[in-house]
């Protein structure tokens, strides 16, 4: 009554402010959104509407069966050009798997005649002395002798601890999905960058290639291209594309204008400017693409050895399987392993300089090719002898370390010590946490999610955003995925905010000294190559089957870009503004808390937008330990072989991660405005 | 063998110079494919190995269980040898009614699935294993988010079980957590195993954790068909699924065009059969004693001759 009363009193003018204020629709939305989740119930007992919390099965156009019937046409009937679709595909399966079959026969099998268990070896593959000395050379080749050892280092492991062939196998389906993914994107993305079209259609699908999970449409690309490595290769470059035409297009615009014009007066000709002036200025960054491929690749070897691509991955699934924690573990250390030699690699290529160049370039053939002649000849002598002493040839199963047994004792150890204790805290956090959060989304009526969610879009982008929200929801509501979708978001939402929590300080820590981001760049980038199923099975063991063990998998993963972004917006701060703080004397703690902090949100805004990105992407391997939101849709949709259910509830996980994208995207950008960033 | 057989097959072995016998249709590889549990990969190695004995050449592929069944449609994998009628029906049946697949029928294993629990359970709840004394002891298996009911960790959701409908029918005091997966479920009962912790869960033989780990399986009144359609059979009068689980068949299946390309091959699969305890032995000398998986298939078949030729003799 009294707050009333006083907004009567006061003037008409400050009225309106007052109504405008942030808190009062931020806050007001939130207070209406919990009353109505916690009574919702109630109010579909009151008017005994049971549509208000469930939406009515008969408004729902049966996407499913249409979605299915239409690949059901596609893979049997469909015809291009008088040729089978499927046809069509099968011919891109075989020239994909022409180049693959000859690097696995390099790197594992040798050349062989015949078929199955009737070939025969007529050369054996390259030896592991020679490849180790091979990539040991490339390491001098493209920087230094510190990354020449790191590369020994890297290789020598995975032959040390036994992994070798799967090593090699892994290797051999990088060495074919990266230069596609990279070079396919590259070529896209520079047309995107010229025709301006392109680039509007590429931007819908780049989005849905990166949110919806593969084992959405892991079923008809296996009808498509073939039970097999080829199929597994197609997933990954699908996966790992994006961001290389992502980044290719920001590079391309990123060339200075200067140079640009240059290629002008010269007068090149469109193609000549395009890859004589833009793409080689525009290498530095085309490289950190690069190097998002061989990650994102890295990061698909468990799915793509579930279809038949064999290697680490397949180890880590069998390992655990068996509840070999240590083979688990040592098979996804490999992984890592041969995330960082690879990363590493790729960093240091493009960071390459001109002396260097020059350098390299001098001197006679001889001189300038010594590394590469040098390696053939290792390759050539070990291979011959190798003939002969079979050690030289595969590294001897007798001098082969294994760490398992140690993983197992340590997980076991702490299982029978610790269990009550991490049980206990597991039980404080659910209480107070996360089964309130849960409540409060799943009571959400589909009605009043549709109007928040639309209101939200019109407050931080205005019309048109708050249209495409409208859209995108309301497609989720109409498959009937609401219910699944709000557990979707507070599964996501919790770990999210779990890994702002942690992972924001542990940015500013990285950023904070040099030491400090190395072992930081080391634990980030170690939990985000390790396959989440070698650690996924140990949770379970410590804290059951259910929602925390799901969400720890997924802080796990989704840590990165947190720590990534953080430290980055602290370090691009201007250093005129730290001066300023300096000069007016603010203590640490102010400085902090009133400059750095304030003025990198926007970073940070970008962070949490990569950091619930992730958080989706993992929904599908959570479903694994039982979680009950559309990762599990998409899951059981793949155990039944329904394509049609497996897509829409893949739109479903892409319709979210696009709303939560274009939200924080939209609100970064009006922050940085009021900031005069930009 | 015939001497118009012995001329063929020398020409064939001559102009193919394939290294063994070659009395068969062809000598394409058939692609039969491997999972990721011992007891699907002795099956497969075994069978693999009579086949080979037989002439036919071989080709082993990784692939998931459910998966693998878009390849088999599609000619691209031909034979998978254990799907279970318990986890795979569903998926088997879309398959056969394609028409591109077809069944080789059962292999002579029993999948067992019910609710189990390790013996150390036996002394904390002494009425074990009648499935009334779980009532009683329903507080020992409670969690924080579960109590004051049991709590019972089921298999993931695509399994089916009717665990829910059993629970109510038999007024158990129990509530069901699904796992995803079977690598989740047997991880929690390690983890309660090192600890003699109580657990109570669902556990399918022929299985490597049945060898393993000392327990038993629940024992609730025996499946008839008419529990699970008939609410007035068994113990509750007005409900449905007041008994155990049935047992079901692990069935061979494969590509449809298996038997036109090697008619003799198609024949030798369908005859394959083996049963719950032979194969519950191998499994257990594979995952306990340590034994090479190849070795452990390569020995039955040695000692099998008699059993096996008989597969391959039409």
């Amino acid at each position: 009554m009294s707050v009333s009363e006083l907004d009567i009193k006061t003037p008409r003018q400050s009225t309106l402010a007052w109504l405008r204020s942030p808190w009062l629709f931020w806050g007001g939305l939130l207070v209406a959104t919990w009353l109505i989740s916690k009574f919702s119930f109630d109010i579909y007992r009151a008017f005994d509407a049971r549509w208000i919390i469930r939406f009515p099965d008969a408004w729902q156009p049966d996407f499913e069966t249409r979605i299915s019937d239409f690949m059901d046409w596609l893979l049997q009937e469909a015809q291009v050009f008088g040729i089978l679709f499927r046809d069509v595909t099968r011919g891109l399966a075989a020239v994909i798997e022409a180049p693959y079959d000859l690097v696995v026969g390099l790197l594992v099998d040798g050349v062989q005649r015949g078929q199955g268990n009737q070939a025969v070896q007529i050369l054996p593959p390259l030896s592991w002395i020679g490849v180790i000395f091979a990539v040991t050379a490339i390491g001098h080749y493209t920087k230094s002798w510190s990354m020449a050892v790191l590369m020994a280092v890297c290789f020598s492991y995975l032959a040390v601890f036994g992994q070798w062939e799967s090593a090699m196998m892994t290797l051999a389906s990088v060495l074919i999905a990266v230069p596609i993914a990279a070079g396919g994107g590259l070529l896209l993305g520079v047309l995107a960058f010229r025709v301006a079209w392109v680039d509007k259609a590429l931007r819908p699908i780049l989005d849905l290639m990166q949110t919806v999970p593969v084992f959405a449409y892991l079923v008809p690309i296996l009808f498509m291209f073939g039970f097999g490595p080829v199929s597994a290769l197609v997933a990954t470059i699908i996966y790992a594309m994006p961001p290389m035409i992502r980044v290719t297009i920001v590079a391309l615009r990123g060339v200075p204008e200067e140079l640009a014009e240059l290629g002008r007066m010269v007068g090149c000709t469109p193609r000549q400017q395009m890859w004589k002036i833009l793409v080689p200025s525009a290498k530095p960054t085309l490289m950190v693409g690069v190097n998002q491929v061989i990650m994102l690749t890295l990061n698909m070897v468990i799915i793509a050895s579930m279809i038949g691509a064999g290697g680490l991955g397949y180890d880590v699934l069998t390992a655990l399987r068996r509840l070999d924690i240590g083979g688990g573990v040592e098979a996804g250390l490999a992984i890592v392993v041969l995330a960082i030699a690879l990363d590493r690699l790729s960093q240091a290529f493009s960071t390459r300089t001109v002396t260097q160049k020059a350098a390299q370039s001098k001197g006679s053939f001889l001189q300038r090719h010594r590394w590469s002649l040098l390696s053939i000849l290792v390759i050539a002598v070990t291979g011959i002898m190798g003939l002969g002493s079979t050690w030289m040839q595969s590294y001897p199963d007798a001098a082969v370390l294994s760490t398992g047994q140690v993983w197992e004792d340590a997980i076991g150890y702490i299982n029978v010590n610790y269990f009550d204790a991490l049980e206990a805290m597991k039980n404080t956090l659910l209480m107070w946490f996360l089964l309130p959060l849960r409540q409060f989304f799943a009571g959400i009526p589909w009605g009043w999610g549709l109007v928040v969610t639309t209101l939200i879009g019109f407050r931080i982008g205005g019309f048109r955003l708050a249209a495409l929200v409208f859209v995108l929801i309301g497609l989720i509501i109409l498959t009937g995925l609401w219910g699944k979708a709000m557990t979707t978001v507070y599964l996501c939402g919790a770990s999210v905010a779990i890994a702002s929590i942690i992972g924001i300080p542990l940015g500013l820590l990285a950023a904070s000294g040099a030491t400090s981001n190395r072992v930081v760049g080391a634990f980030i980038d170690t939990l985000q190559t390790l396959p989440s199923f070698v650690y996924l099975i140990p949770v379970v063991m410590l804290f059951r089957v259910g929602d925390f063990s799901a969400m720890i998998a997924i802080v796990a993963y989704a840590l990165a870009p947190a720590v990534r972004y953080a430290a980055h917006g602290i370090r691009s701060i201007d250093p005129q503004i730290i001066e300023a703080g300096i000069v007016s004397g603010c203590t640490r703690w102010q400085m902090m808390r009133r400059i750095k902090l304030p003025m990198i949100v926007p970073e940070l805004l970008l962070g949490l937008n990569q950091t619930i990105m992730l958080a989706l992407s993992m929904l599908v391997i959570t479903a694994l330990v039982g979680t009950r939101d559309l990762g599990q849709e998409v899951y059981i949709a793949l155990t039944r072989a329904n394509t049609g259910q497996g897509i829409v509830a893949g739109l479903a996980v892409a319709f979210i991660a696009i709303t939560a994208d274009r939200l924080l995207e939209a609100s970064a950008k009006r922050m940085r405005k009021r900031m005069g960033l930009s | 063998m015939t001497y118009e057989k012995f001329i063929t097959a020398s020409l064939l072995a001559l102009t193919v110079a394939a290294p063994v016998s070659a009395d068969v249709e062809n000598t394409d590889p058939i692609r039969m494919t491997m999972h990721d549990w011992t007891g699907q990969l002795l099956t497969t190695r075994i069978m693999g190995g009579v086949l080979e004995e037989a002439g036919y050449n071989i080709e082993y592929v990784q692939a998931d269980y459910i998966a693998q069944f878009a390849g088999l449609q599609s000619g691209d994998l031909h034979v998978a040898m254990e799907i279970w009628a318990t986890t795979g029906q569903e998926a088997m049946d879309d398959a056969i009614a394609t028409g591109n697949v077809v069944s080789f029928g059962p292999t002579g294993m029993q999948a067992i699935e019910d609710w189990w629990y390790p013996a150390y359970m036996e002394e904390q709840c002494p009425g074990l294993p009648d499935w009334q004394a779980l009532n009683d002891c329903a507080n020992l298996f409670a969690t924080a988010e579960t109590a004051p009911f049991g709590r019972y960790l089921g298999g993931p959701v695509t399994w089916g079980g009717f665990d829910e409908e059993r629970i109510e029918a038999l007024e158990l005091d129990f509530e069901v957590v699904h796992a995803g997966t079977d690598a989740a479920l047997f991880a929690e009962l390690e983890s309660a195993y090192q600890r003699q912790a109580p657990i109570v869960l669902w556990v399918y033989a022929p299985h490597w954790a049945v060898a393993r780990y000392e327990g038993n399986f629940v024992e609730f009144p025996t499946y008839e068909a008419a529990c699970y359609t008939d609410p007035s059979w068994g113990i509750n009068p007005d409900m449905a699924y007041d008994c155990g689980k049935p047992r079901g068949d692990i069935y061979k299946v494969g590509w449809a065009g298996l038997a036109e390309n090697w008619p003799g091959a198609a024949a030798a699969i369908e005859a394959f059969t083996i049963d719950n305890a032979t194969m519950g032995d191998m499994v257990g000398r594979v995952d306990l004693g340590g034994e090479d998986i190849e070795a452990v298939a390569a020995e039955w078949i040695a000692e099998n001759e008699a059993t096996w030729s008989a597969w391959i003799s039409n």
